[in-house]
């Protein structure tokens, strides 16, 4: 919480700032930078480079570790492995047999979920599973996309569930009440939820820029008002709720807004994955070709720096909040004209707004990372549902398995520690 | 807010420097007061407001007092008016606003809105205040337990993640043994283990904070709905029924009028909650203990260049936190709610770790935000039972909408302990 807006900071910010040489610096001028100069500078600096710094291997060690912790809170909560434990000194053998069954039969399964269905009769069935992953995946990547663009200027959105709220809402707005033919409806439906989703992402930035109003504060508190008012556009006939029904619901949504089916009616998967990758490239472009990038990640590595550069903080926090708004928007379009199209609720953002932290932390905030950190959290979900209804093992424990694989990657010196491997740092 | 980026006064050039967005206060002061206005321009009540001071059990009772509604709202935006014009005076003369005059402002504001709202109703004044405080007691937990780590130099996003662990194993711990006092140790341990993972992860692997909070939080409510799902649902009468605190009255406190019920006519973790925060407050300024733990917060070289064991003592301090926001959790699971739910904090968590911020990490000053919070949520339940001409969706969404004020508006001055969130690497 110690970072402060940019007028809390002193003007004069002639001292010495964080030299931009492209080596590592090492264990003693991190340590130095941390104690003998501004720590706001650094902080997501060193955030990001713990991040970073970790190699492809740990990242492997860190899901191998997360998988074997879900796999013991399986084992402990399994009916037949405690049954088989009852009489464990007398039989050993069953408890292992016990154990094994339920862990294999998780993981098999979540395997058919995810990625490839042998069990199925047709070739359709089969590879149905990987379709559903890159339709979970979609509202991932949109959102982490994102999420991660304010990483890089050094922000922390957490505002996601509000932002997807909103983008959603209004998408679904322009698609309930606008009778268009598609070519028009549907872009604009799309336009209409980023705009506004923008327009509420950039409330934060904007507040940080004027009065240095803590972004991580102002976008929790955007994530309840913005619920409780498409909640209430949902009551109202005149805005969302579905003609002759008191449910806080809106009506099904009009054929020529849908976002159309990618793989023919037999697949679920729409038009948004495409949407997701077409916004991949566009972030990646942002980022590293754009001079509005270069000043994102400029104010990112150190405000300080970049404002003597000559950068105007401020508008740089702004955009990077817009941008970020409408991306994270875009993820409830897509959930509303694409993957649950019976109309829009209060509970449209699936929870998609927190997951999306961990896969920006995943994806290190690299657009293709995301686009990958997505499809891996997108197959989870697959697989956990199938899982949740072919082993009758809750789908949560996806949620752990997630936030253990960011945990662990984040501390790659645990994770070498534990598997014993030889680490620069001592 | 156009007024944040004025140029600087000429008459107090140097304090106004040292001092910026010395005019944010007025300026949603004034904001307030034209809200509050608005509201009877717009629909002027007509009507008594009633108020109802006293309850079953009083030494003496306090006569109902009642009152013309628009009268009441003209005579707040009045004062209020006034309030903001001295705040508007004091930041022209360089002066920061009185934190007194602050809160007279809310006070007004807030009857104002109250008034407007009852009017030709009778508003339990007791009841409401009884129950604001019942609410906030999590939040107050939740938010002692972020300010000490804070102070300590650990941002804590896991409030949520403590709490809601908390609430978990004080269902567990106390539906298998039917205390719940054991109950209570069960959620201090919960709430210290997610805050040893914290520490972990925050002192000793130098993760970003923020970071490892929120997943922290992940974890704990994949953790929670997966055991409430896989065994607690199934075992609902063995594992998830837990017996729950009786209300306590303090023998004579509890008659005084007004204060009695609402101060001594409640639950034993309400009392530790008064001991709680005084001991937080007083051991943070007043021990040796408590300067240490703002020395490790604040300047953590300079604290182990004189034998301050920095790492210890965060471990201690966040340890301690995680305890105390257990409390906070066990309040769900052993006063407010019948059994354990899924995700029952509802992100409670975030809204203590708000009160930390807005309170500028001051033990007192967010056990007042807190307080503040609850406060803001009875009224919206107050008012749905009394019936407000305020859909309810927009009473929900006060609390927050208040607190984003107040964060960019009353709080921009707050300075958060210079280490905060700074891993300690020594060398």
């Amino acid at each position: 919480m110690s970072e402060k807006g940019p007028e809390n900071q002193p003007v004069e910010t002639s001292e010495p700032t964080e030299p931009t040489e492209p080596t590592e610096p090492t264990e003693e001028t991190k340590a130095a930078s941390d104690a003998d100069r501004v720590p706001e500078a650094s902080r997501w600096h060193l955030a990001m480079r713990e991040i970073t710094t970790g190699n492809a291997l740990v990242a492997v060690l860190s899901v191998l570790l997360a998988m074997f912790f879900g796999s013991l809170m399986i084992l402990f909560t399994d009916e037949d492995v405690r049954y088989g434990l009852s009489y464990f000194f007398a039989r050993p053998s069953d408890t292992f047999y016990y154990a094994w069954e339920a862990i294999s039969g998780a993981y098999v399964s979540l395997w058919r979920g995810a990625v490839f269905n042998d069990l199925g009769g047709t070739f359709t069935q089969q590879i149905k599973p990987i379709t559903e992953t890159l339709k979970f995946a979609a509202p991932l990547t949109l959102a982490g996309l994102g999420i991660g663009l304010t990483f890089r200027a050094g922000l922390f959105n957490i505002g996601g569930r509000g932002q997807m709220l909103l983008g959603g809402a209004a998408a679904a707005f322009v698609a309930v009440k606008l009778d268009l033919p598609m070519i028009v409806h549907l872009p604009l439906a799309i336009l209409v939820g980023a705009l506004v989703a923008a327009l509420w992402g950039g409330i934060p930035g904007i507040l940080k820029a004027l009065t240095g109003a803590h972004e991580v504060i102002v976008t929790i508190m955007l994530n309840y008002v913005g619920y409780y008012l498409v909640f209430y556009a949902l009551t109202r006939k005149s805005l969302l709720q579905a003609p002759g029904s008191g449910n806080p619901k809106s009506a099904p949504m009009p054929e020529s807004a849908i976002l159309p089916d990618l793989l023919g009616p037999k697949f679920n998967l729409h038009a948004g994955f495409l949407l997701a990758v077409l916004a991949t490239f566009l972030v990646w472009w942002i980022l590293n070709r754009s001079s509005l990038g270069y000043r994102f990640r400029a104010v990112g590595e150190n405000p300080s720096a970049a404002r003597a550069a000559g950068i105007n903080v401020g508008v740089a926090y702004t955009s990077a909040f817009l941008i970020s708004g409408a991306l994270v928007g875009l993820a409830g379009v897509n959930q509303v004209l694409g993957s649950v199209t019976d109309g829009a609720t209060s509970g449209l953002d699936a929870g998609i707004g927190f997951d999306a932290i961990t896969v920006a932390l995943l994806g290190r905030s690299r657009p293709f990372g995301i686009l990958a950190a997505g499809i891996l959290f997108g197959a989870f979900k697959s697989g956990g549902f199938f899982m949740q209804a072919s082993e009758g093992i809750p789908v949560d424990i996806v949620l752990v398995i997630q936030s253990l694989i960011v945990l662990f990657l984040a501390a790659p010196p645990l994770v070498k520690a534990i598997f014993r491997l030889p680490t620069k740092e001592a | 807010m156009s007024t944040v980026d004025l140029p600087v006064n000429s008459e107090a050039p140097a304090v106004a420097e040292r001092i910026p967005g010395l005019w944010k206060t007025p300026g949603v002061m004034a904001a307030f007061t034209v809200l509050v206005a608005l509201l009877v321009l717009i629909r002027p009540r007509s009507g008594d407001s009633t108020f109802r001071w006293s309850r079953d059990g009083d030494w003496f009772t306090i006569p109902d007092i009642s009152l013309p509604a628009n009268g009441i709202v003209w005579t707040a935006v009045a004062l209020c008016l006034l309030c903001t014009a001295y705040a508007a005076w004091n930041a022209r003369a360089g002066r920061k606003t009185p934190l007194v005059l602050v809160s007279a402002f809310a006070v007004l504001a807030v009857s104002g809105f109250m008034s407007w709202a009852v009017a030709g109703k009778t508003l339990p004044v007791v009841g409401l205040l009884a129950g604001a405080l019942a609410l906030a007691v999590p939040l107050v937990f939740g938010a002692l337990g972020g300010v000490l780590g804070e102070r300590a130099g650990v941002v804590n996003i896991a409030i949520d993640g403590q709490l809601l662990f908390g609430a978990f194993g004080a269902a567990i711990a106390a539906s298998l043994t039917g205390s719940p006092w054991v109950g209570l140790i069960a959620a201090m341990i919960a709430g210290m283990l997610v805050a040893l993972l914290l520490g972990l992860f925050a002192i000793t692997y130098w993760v970003e904070q923020v970071i490892v909070g929120v997943v922290l939080n992940v974890l704990v409510i994949g953790f929670t709905s997966f055991m409430f799902s896989q065994v607690l649902s199934e075992n609902s009468a063995a594992l998830n029924n837990p017996p729950h605190f009786p209300r306590l009255e303090i023998w004579v406190l509890s008659g005084i009028p007004v204060i009695g019920p609402i101060f001594f006519r409640q639950t034993v973790l309400v009392y530790m909650m008064y001991v709680a925060v005084f001991l937080v407050a007083w051991a943070l300024y007043r021990s040796k203990w408590g300067l240490r733990v703002r020395a490790v917060g604040e300047h953590p070289k300079a604290a182990d260049t004189v034998g301050i064991n920095v790492i210890a003592t965060r471990y201690r301090t966040v340890l301690l936190a995680g305890a105390i926001a257990g409390i906070g959790g066990a309040t769900y699971t052993l006063v407010s709610v019948p059994s354990f739910g899924r995700e029952m904090t509802g992100g409670a968590g975030y809204i203590a770790l708000a009160a930390v911020i807005f309170g500028k990490w001051d033990p007192i000053k967010a056990t007042l935000a807190a307080l503040l919070f609850g406060f803001a949520s009875n009224v919206e339940s107050v008012l749905s039972v009394i019936g407000s001409p305020v859909p309810s969706q927009f009473m929900l969404m006060l609390p927050y909408v208040v607190t984003i004020f107040a964060v960019a508006g009353l709080v921009g001055n707050s300075r958060a302990p210079a280490a905060d969130g700074v891993p300690y690497r020594k060398g």
